[in-house]
């Protein structure tokens, strides 16, 4: 197994905690294990109602991936889907989605992806499976735990809004951090990437740099997305940003020639080394780890 | 019974005037519309067909008409009546754009 397959981010260096890998692949924390330590888990793109050469079965690695989570010994606060749970937003494949995901022992938070709202209909099914009680706008909604705010945001709809948050939400961003103190663990969320990844392929917010202003006076952001299918690190002074791996099937890396976004196929076997969650632990700042669904 | 005849004559005499509705066909494929632009005449028939191995939808800009998703093999068809120049995109792949353009059928 590759060292990336493990490693997600091996140092932070926010509040003193230093994550070391130990000789077995495996990072530990040094210090943040000792108290308040905060975990939650993030899964994406679960595609259900794919099917094809790049995962036959998608039900299934989506089974794999809540079995993997509920065997975990400390169970997470909560597991948040980032987006794309289902593939055309059919109501038959929102019903398989929300059967699965409801088998997850920790309480489950969904925000949708592109592929969750196609057509009239989308929006409506996803809100009705997944929707939290207290979202503001389409869909977005803040809270706090384990002394960590945490912003769940929206960035696909109806049209061409995908990779757009919309002034609206850009609005509520700004009063919901206005009260917050530079010193709290802030942790964002949304499927499209926030930063420009590859906007050739869709993979960007167009907007996103406003939201990113909005976060650059904390002294430890973290925003975690879905949508590319991949790990992808990037950071921007105390702004630290994850995409995730997907449940369902990988897609190209960014800049591959004659390469365009979209299921990809890998050899027979390999395809649970590619797909996977993250789980994070937060105590000043985040420090994640990549799992994927060959490790169980 | 006279005027109804009369408007049954001059509907076969616009029928006769007018060319026959036709029905174009669109291809998706490899994240493009192909042909990226068409125009028709109102009345005519557009079918998008998804050759691609991704989910893609045809979505007019102004939401007047919507293939919603489509997997590979997937196709759908829609009459365009009003006239007018539309744009459209695939909602999941917002970079996949086309044109069509529908001429008044007279």
């Amino acid at each position: 197994m590759k060292r990336r397959d493990f490693v997600g981010h091996v140092a932070w260096t926010g509040a003193g905690i230093v994550y070391a890998l130990g000789t077995d692949g495996l990072v530990r924390a040094t210090a943040a294990s000792a108290k308040g330590q905060f975990a939650f888990v993030q899964i994406s793109d679960s595609h259900i109602g794919y099917s094809g050469p790049a995962n036959d079965d998608v039900r299934a690695t989506l089974q794999k991936t809540v079995a993997g989570v509920n065997a975990m010994p400390n169970q997470p606060a909560f597991v948040i889907h980032t987006g794309d749970v289902t593939h055309l937003s059919k109501a038959a494949e929102f019903d398989d989605a929300r059967a699965i995901l409801s088998t997850l022992r920790a309480p489950l938070i969904t925000i949708p992806g592109e592929h969750d709202v196609i057509g009239a209909e989308g929006p409506k099914r996803f809100a009705a499976a997944f929707a939290r009680g207290d979202a503001k706008g389409r869909g977005w909604s803040s809270w706090d735990q384990g002394g960590i705010h945490f912003v769940s945001l929206i960035n696909v709809g109806e049209g061409e809004t995908m990779g757009v948050l919309g002034d609206e939400q850009l609005t509520w961003l700004a009063d919901d951090l206005a009260s917050r103190k530079p010193s709290t663990p802030l942790v964002v969320f949304g499927h499209v990437p926030l930063f420009a990844v590859a906007p050739e392929w869709g993979w960007t917010t167009t907007d996103g740099t406003k939201a990113i202003a909005l976060l650059k006076r904390f002294d430890a952001a973290t925003v975690l997305n879905g949508h590319i299918h991949q790990v992808v690190e990037h950071s921007e002074g105390a702004i630290r940003f994850a995409t995730a791996r997907s449940t369902a099937f990988p897609q190209a890396a960014p800049g591959t020639p004659n390469a365009k976004p979209g299921p990809l196929a890998v050899a027979p076997g390999s395809l649970l080394g590619v797909l996977g969650y993250r789980t994070v632990q937060v105590e000043g700042g985040a420090a994640w780890r990549e799992r994927t669904l060959a490790q169980g | 019974m006279r005027t109804a005849f009369l408007g049954a004559a001059a509907l076969v005499a616009l029928l006769a005037a007018a060319p026959a509705p036709k029905t174009y066909t669109v291809e998706i494929r490899d994240d493009k519309f192909e042909p990226p632009s068409v125009t028709v005449r109102a009345g005519d028939t557009v079918t998008f067909v998804n050759d691609d191995d991704d989910a893609h939808t045809a979505t007019a800009d102004d939401g007047s008409w919507d293939s919603e998703g489509l997997n590979q093999g997937q196709k759908w068809s829609h009459t365009f009546t009003k006239s007018g120049k539309v744009t459209y995109h695939c909602t999941v792949h917002p970079f996949m754009k086309g044109t069509l353009v529908v001429r008044s059928a007279s």
